[in-house]
């Protein structure tokens, strides 16, 4: 099938190595071979990876630039982070059954009707799934409508998750205000900070990852792909030729935010902490520079840019902590300069030569 | 294709093994102390000056032979005042450099992300700026006040000046959440009617002050006695105070009591229309005092200028470090167990000329001053208390933590365990779990 | 003569004057008690007290000083006050500090010293001391031939308890200073509602003249008196109290609009050289906000340079940072926006690290903390509309500054050459080059241009906010979200879209808080965006698509 080229199975192949490496390198020995702590940190990369194929979907294929996207992962996440909450139970520091420690220390009697049924495993998935969905199609429905687009749109996004950053800063609307959700302790009844759910959670980020994947080839190799690329590249022509632009790129939009959710969703357990900083536009940004780095409109592009990104700031951070913000900054001018297709287009042009394959020849235009 | 797909796979193989690979420790014989303070981000802005802190007091540590005949290798990394990075740089700290002890967060936010990971790989935390209590980790020691060292003491003092109003502004997070509930039940014991009592909570960074202040004028105005107690965190201050210059709020009509305002905040801007306002601290560089004189002295010889100052937070990372020296030559080995255990009950000589001791709830004992800015952006100590005030963990001025305390001693060993019912809460369940 | 008591109106600015007043005193011997014989005034007790490091004994040294009525006597009050006076603890000789220690007393006229007396220690007055003198030195300005100072000085007696009836009736009988007039009169109105044997004639009498003269001040004792058993005295009491209502919500409403126009002309400031940046050539420059620091870093600068003269340094510093951040902008465009053209969404990313590699950079070369920018006198302080109406000097400044900036923005892109040829190359490329315009020069000036029109906006800023490496973060979303608003590519619209932005949360901040307020805006601006995708002014033709 188109779908699954040679750079698919490859993926899987890497995917597949590293997963089962991680998992018999943890568990398989009486004392692990790879620190627990770099599987957590693996695991947030992953998660990263998600949200980073989701903006690459929309951007790179459809020419919807979001600057928002960290709104629908930070949803997720909080969607997720209150079943984690409810999951201490009687072991937060007030020994308080019913309501999370933060809620007993703002002083709110009782649960707020969000939280309903946050307590079951089932329901926090929906909510994952559900809330970005809502808030995307929303957004998306009115914005694409109107044929808000370009520039426009990405403001838009931008203003979006700025207003939802300062909504959940309110401690009044009982989502923990600036300290979000911390110090979880279960999840599924089992110690979130044992190795078996670290490694469990690092094989579901991949698996999630690997499935988002498959999704997103199905998606991009199909009819409704093409339309896609059409459409970024040439909007009104599709319009014309009686295609019904804005109910294609609601559809994606929404997708992607799903994506982003469960990206998300996987995240708060394995940063093992949930807060409005997520819904800052300068992580969005973040987002959008590592997808641009690895090269956009290639789905393992976005995926390795979000890898190379977080590492080099986790590394640098410790290395360099005074300069990093330099290198950093110096890096994402240089590459988005001189790097046409970004880290993976020339990591694919480079690979094309050792393999003696002619250059791939494609480029994502504007 | 095969041959291809091989060595494709080798060389990703590869990669991930760079990518992963764990770097092997070279056994040095130094202890590590680890710094957890962001250098860049918002908070740098504060942060910053304690990192420099701690590296003037293991560079002046290693001066006297270090600790335990070992000397003391700072390990300095850039939590990037990101919330989540907190956690990833403390458990890099303590699972990969191996630290024996961390000096570092400023934000309620960044600490209660990094109390999991520390409770969890069981590290050392000096957290050295005031909060909001209500906590208390065996994994932690908190060299800055809790409310009962800063809050209390401070309204106590307005109380006595004849203010019959107050006004309460804040930035809407934790400490003053939890600050203005705790001055509020105190004050409303104290007989000041509930309508005295105004809120008003802004979002962080908040720069346009105009209609707070405006009513903060319109409130004053009106013949009764007020006061303001602000809460409103770093950056929001400024503008806060430039605003109170602009429509000509003088110090003498409406007092301006700060909790979060220190020489540092001050050094950014100009204080000459702030003279007068009020802060309340447990440490202010004007102390006259030969320890204070000589650490002042060895800070802007470190720094290399001669117009920094120091601050609050700067005297209780002093303290923790110092403590935390003399816990490791008690216990005459860097293990956190034995090192807490030591710790507990062990004193230093503070900045102000009285003892800071470390109590069973990982507090200090602090001495309360309250100051009025001057021009040159120092503080003219006003009032203080007669001798050091032991810090609350749990507020007794708050329904929810009136029977807690925490006590890191046997038998009790908990740190929120209910003197009525006799039990840890929380603590206990996990024992269960555990079996 | 003793009018030990709190003044609960009194104001800095009126300080500031008075002293300079008292400088230049020309009253004299109106007091009566203490005659002009300063040696005999000046006991050693006095010294002693002030001296003394108990609090009370400087208290019975500030009474003993408001007792006397020499001009010295003023001057050392305001001397404590201001936080200038040294007293040398052996001679007992009092010096003023004022670009060095001037003796005050005994009477010399010699050079200011260099440094202070080995003895000399400065005297220290806390809140309450400060309020006190601060009456004492109100009822002597009182007689003071400059009118501000007598407004002043009689606004900050209202609500003074224990006034000297003796000194306000005499004013009363010379004065001819409508407002000053009216204050003393409010002064007196209200001595006798606090006056318990006061009959309730004179009561009524005092209610009917709060009521015409409208004096907040008097509300807490009106309400007291709105209690009151004589039924007459109490209902008048609540006809004032719901007078004075009426009159604080029509205040608090010019109020509001001041404000709302205030803070839009900030966000305007910023807008406008995003307009032209990301309106005008689409580029979008993250790094625009980093434009602004270096202009708000510039007035620091400057500062550090001639600390004497933080007015000269601000003014000179808008051309300066015109150049500073010009010359930054012009430099990133050729480097970086250049190679971009073609791809301008991409000018995001590149910008963006740009952005990083600037505040890093004021970390590491300036300093990881705040930066102390002072403001002149011409920024701060109260503009007296009436009585009870004032406006803040700098902010009325700050927004006629940014009509300014705004003309000159406007006048440079339709009267001059570069206006045309920006405006040309911007509407059609190919043709404006064909027709001769230096395309790839008026990209860069126009650049500049954006870049140091943020740079003038930060020296605005400065005088607003924190001057830090943060500084340029706190303002990007909004001014993105100003331009939008107004429609991209049209300078009008980045003004009427700031101004309405800044009066519309002005006006919600009351209604639901500040927090509320800036949601509210945010979400209003992107429905608004969603049913006129092309803001406000929207560009007709073929311009402003991306």
């Amino acid at each position: 099938m188109k779908a699954f080229d040679q750079a698919f199975k490859i993926f899987t192949l890497a995917l597949t190595v590293a997963t089962l490496t991680i998992g018999v390198g943890c568990l398989g020995f009486s004392e692990p071979l790879i620190a627990p702590s770099t599987v957590g940190l693996l695991g947030k990369y992953l998660s990263y990876a998600i949200l980073a194929l989701s903006i690459d979907l929309v951007w790179g294929y459809m020419g919807v630039l979001s600057l928002g996207h960290g709104a629908f992962f930070a949803l997720g996440g909080y969607a997720f982070g209150m079943y984690l909450m409810r999951q201490i139970g009687a072991l937060g520091v007030y020994g308080d059954v019913s309501r999370p420690d933060f809620m007993v220390f703002i002083g709110l009697e009782k649960l707020p009707w969000p939280w309903l049924g946050s307590e079951y495993f089932p329901v926090a998935i929906l909510m994952t799934i559900l809330v970005p969905a809502a808030l995307a199609l929303a957004f998306g429905w009115t914005a694409f409508r109107s044929r808000v687009s370009g520039v426009y749109f990405s403001i838009m996004s931008q203003a979006l998750t700025y207003a939802l950053m300062l909504a959940f800063y309110l401690n009044s609307l009982g989502f923990g205000g600036n300290n979000g959700f911390t110090d979880f302790k279960k999840i599924l009844g089992f110690d979130v900070h044992s190795l078996g759910i670290t490694v469990a959670l690092f094989v579901a980020s991949a698996l999630v990852l690997w499935l988002a994947i498959v999704a997103c080839r199905l998606l991009v190799t199909s009819r409704l792909g093409l339309v896609m690329v059409a459409i970024r590249d040439h909007e009104e022509r599709v319009r014309f030729a009686g295609y019904k632009v804005e109910n294609v790129k609601v559809a994606v939009f929404v997708f992607s935010a799903i994506l982003a959710g469960l990206g998300g969703a996987l995240y708060a357990p394995q940063a093992g902490i949930i807060n409005p900083s997520l819904f800052s536009p300068i992580f969005s940004i973040e987002m959008v520079v590592c997808v641009a780095l690895g090269g956009r409109g290639s789905l393992y592009g976005a995926i390795f840019g979000a890898f190379l990104v977080n590492y080099v700031k986790s590394r640098l951070s410790t290395l360099a902590p005074d300069l990093w913000p330099f290198i950093l900054g110096t890096i994402f001018v240089l590459v988005t300069i001189f790097g046409q297709g970004g880290a993976w287009g020339f990591l694919r042009r480079g690979w094309g030569k050792l393999m003696g394959e002619k250059a791939v020849g494609y480029e994502p235009s504007n | 294709m095969f041959f291809s797909l091989g060595r494709k796979a080798i060389i990703a193989l590869a990669v991930i093994t760079i990518f992963i690979g764990s770097r092997l420790a070279l056994a040095q014989e130094t202890i590590k102390v680890g710094i957890l303070h962001s250098l860049s981000g918002t908070m740098a802005i504060s942060e910053t000056t304690l990192k420099d802190s701690v590296l003037m007091l293991i560079d002046e540590q290693n001066k006297k032979g270090g600790a335990l005949g070992k000397k003391l290798e700072a390990v300095v990394v850039d939590p990037a005042s990101d919330w989540p990075m907190f956690a990833e740089k403390a458990r890099d700290l303590l699972a990969k450099e191996k630290v024996a002890v961390v000096f570092g967060c400023w934000t309620s936010v960044s600490r209660k992300s990094v109390l999991p990971v520390f409770e969890e790989l069981n590290g050392l935390l000096f957290y050295p700026v005031q909060y909001e209590g209500q906590e208390s980790s065996k994994n932690v020691i908190y060299t800055g006040a809790a409310p009962n060292q800063q809050a209390i003491p401070a309204v106590d003092y307005l109380l006595g000046e004849g203010s019959k109003r107050f006004v309460l502004v804040g930035t809407d997070y934790v400490f003053p959440r939890t600050a203005n509930k705790i001055v509020e039940a105190y004050l409303l014991k104290k007989g000041v009617a509930q309508e005295d009592i105004i809120t008003y909570y802004t979002p962080f960074s908040h720069s346009d002050w105009q209609s707070i202040v405006a009513d903060i004028k319109r409130i004053g105005g009106t013949g009764r006695k007020t006061a303001v107690i602000s809460t409103i965190n770093g950056d929001a201050n400024v503008p806060f105070y430039k605003e109170l210059a602009a429509q000509d709020i003088s110090a003498s009509a409406i007092p301006v009591m700060a909790f979060s305002v220190g020489e540092e905040e001050l050094s950014g801007v100009d204080a000459k229309p702030l003279v007068g306002h009020l802060a309340a601290w447990n440490y202010f560089q004007s102390v006259d005092n030969p320890a204070n004189a000589e650490f002042i002295k060895k800070w802007k010889a470190f720094i290399k200028d001669p117009k920094r100052v120091t601050n609050d937070p700067m005297e209780a990372t002093y303290l923790g470090f110092n403590l935390w020296v003399k816990a490791v030559e008690k216990a005459k080995t860097t293990d956190v167990d034995a090192v807490l255990k030591a710790i507990v009950g062990l004193e230093t000589p503070n900045l102000t000329g009285g003892v800071a001791k470390l109590l069973p709830n990982h507090h200090l004992t602090k001495p309360v001053l309250i100051g009025e800015i001057e021009e040159n952006g120092q503080f003219q100590v006003v009032w203080e208390t007669e001798s050091e005030t032991p810090g609350d963990a749990w507020s007794d001025y708050l329904p929810e933590s009136v029977d807690l305390i925490a006590d890191w001693t046997a038998p009790i060993n908990c740190g929120n365990y209910n003197g009525k019912t006799q039990k840890c809460l929380g603590a206990e369940k996990k024992a269960e779990t555990a079996k | 003569m003793v009018f030990l008591g709190r003044l609960s109106i009194a104001s800095s600015l009126a300080l500031a004057l008075l002293t300079m007043a008292l400088m230049t005193l020309t009253w004299s011997a109106r007091l009566g008690a203490g005659d002009a014989n300063s040696d005999e005034v000046f006991s050693a007790a006095v010294v002693k007290s002030l001296i003394s490091s108990k609090v009370g004994d400087r208290d019975l040294a500030i009474a003993e000083l408001g007792r006397d009525s020499s001009p010295l006597a003023g001057q050392i009050l305001a001397g404590l006050l201001k936080g200038r006076l040294y007293v040398d603890r052996q001679s007992g000789a009092f010096y003023w500090e004022e670009a060095g220690l001037k003796l005050l007393w005994p009477l010399a006229d010699g050079p200011a010293l260099e440094a202070a007396p080995t003895n000399a220690r400065k005297v220290a007055v806390n809140n309450r001391q400060r309020e006190l003198i601060e009456g004492l030195l109100s009822l002597r300005a009182l007689f003071d031939a400059d009118v501000k100072n007598r407004r002043v000085a009689s606004g900050a007696l209202i609500g003074a308890p224990n006034v000297d009836w003796a000194v306000i009736n005499e004013r009363l009988a010379v004065e001819t200073d409508e407002r000053v007039l009216d204050n003393l009169k409010v002064v007196q109105a209200l001595g006798s509602l606090r006056d318990p044997q006061a009959s309730a004639a004179s009561k009524l009498a005092a209610l009917t003249e709060l009521e015409r003269l409208y004096a907040p001040a008097a509300q807490e004792d009106i309400k007291a008196l709105a209690i009151d058993s004589n039924l007459e005295l109490a209902k008048a009491a609540q006809r004032t109290l719901r007078l004075m209502d009426a009159r604080a919500q029509r205040l608090a409403l010019a109020e509001t609009v001041f404000f709302g126009l205030s803070l839009g002309s900030v966000l305007v400031l910023i807008a406008i050289g995003l307009a032209i940046t990301f309106g005008v050539m689409g580029v979008i420059n993250m790094a625009h906000g980093e434009m602004a620091m270096l202009g708000a870093y510039t007035v620091w600068a400057l500062q550090s340079v001639w600390p004497g003269q933080p007015g000269l340094a601000l003014i000179l510093a808008l051309p300066t940072a015109f150049l500073v951040s010009g010359m930054v902008g012009a430099s990133i465009e050729l480097t970086v926006i250049k190679p971009l053209y073609q791809r301008p969404l991409e000018t995001l990313l590149a910008t963006f690290g740009l952005s990083l590699i600037l505040q890093q950079a004021a970390r590491k070369g300036i300093s990881s903390m705040n930066v102390a920018v002072s403001s002149p006198d011409f920024m701060s302080g109260q503009w007296a509309i009436t009585n009870n109406f004032s406006v803040t000097q700098g902010r009325v400044i700050i927004i006629v500054f940014c009509l300014l900036v705004f003309a000159a923005v406007s006048l440079i892109l339709r009267k001059t050459r570069l206006g045309l040829e920006i405006r040309a190359v911007t509407q059609n490329r190919a043709m404006a080059r064909a027709l001769g315009a230096p395309a790839s020069r008026v990209d860069t000036l126009t650049f500049a241009l954006g870049s140091g029109v943020a740079g003038v906006s930060g020296v605005a800023l400065s005088q607003l906010t924190n001057v830090g490496p943060n500084l340029g973060q706190d303002y990007i979303v909004d001014s993105f979200m100003v331009v939008v608003f107004g429609g991209v590519g049209n300078l009008w619209g980045a003004l009427v879209g700031g101004l309405i932005i800044g009066v519309a949360n002005k006006f919600l901040e009351p209604v639901n808080g500040a927090m509320l307020a800036k949601i509210t805006i945010m979400v209003g601006v992107i429905l608004f965006i969603q049913r006129h995708p092309k803001g406000l002014f929207p560009q007709r033709g073929r311009v402003a698509s991306f």
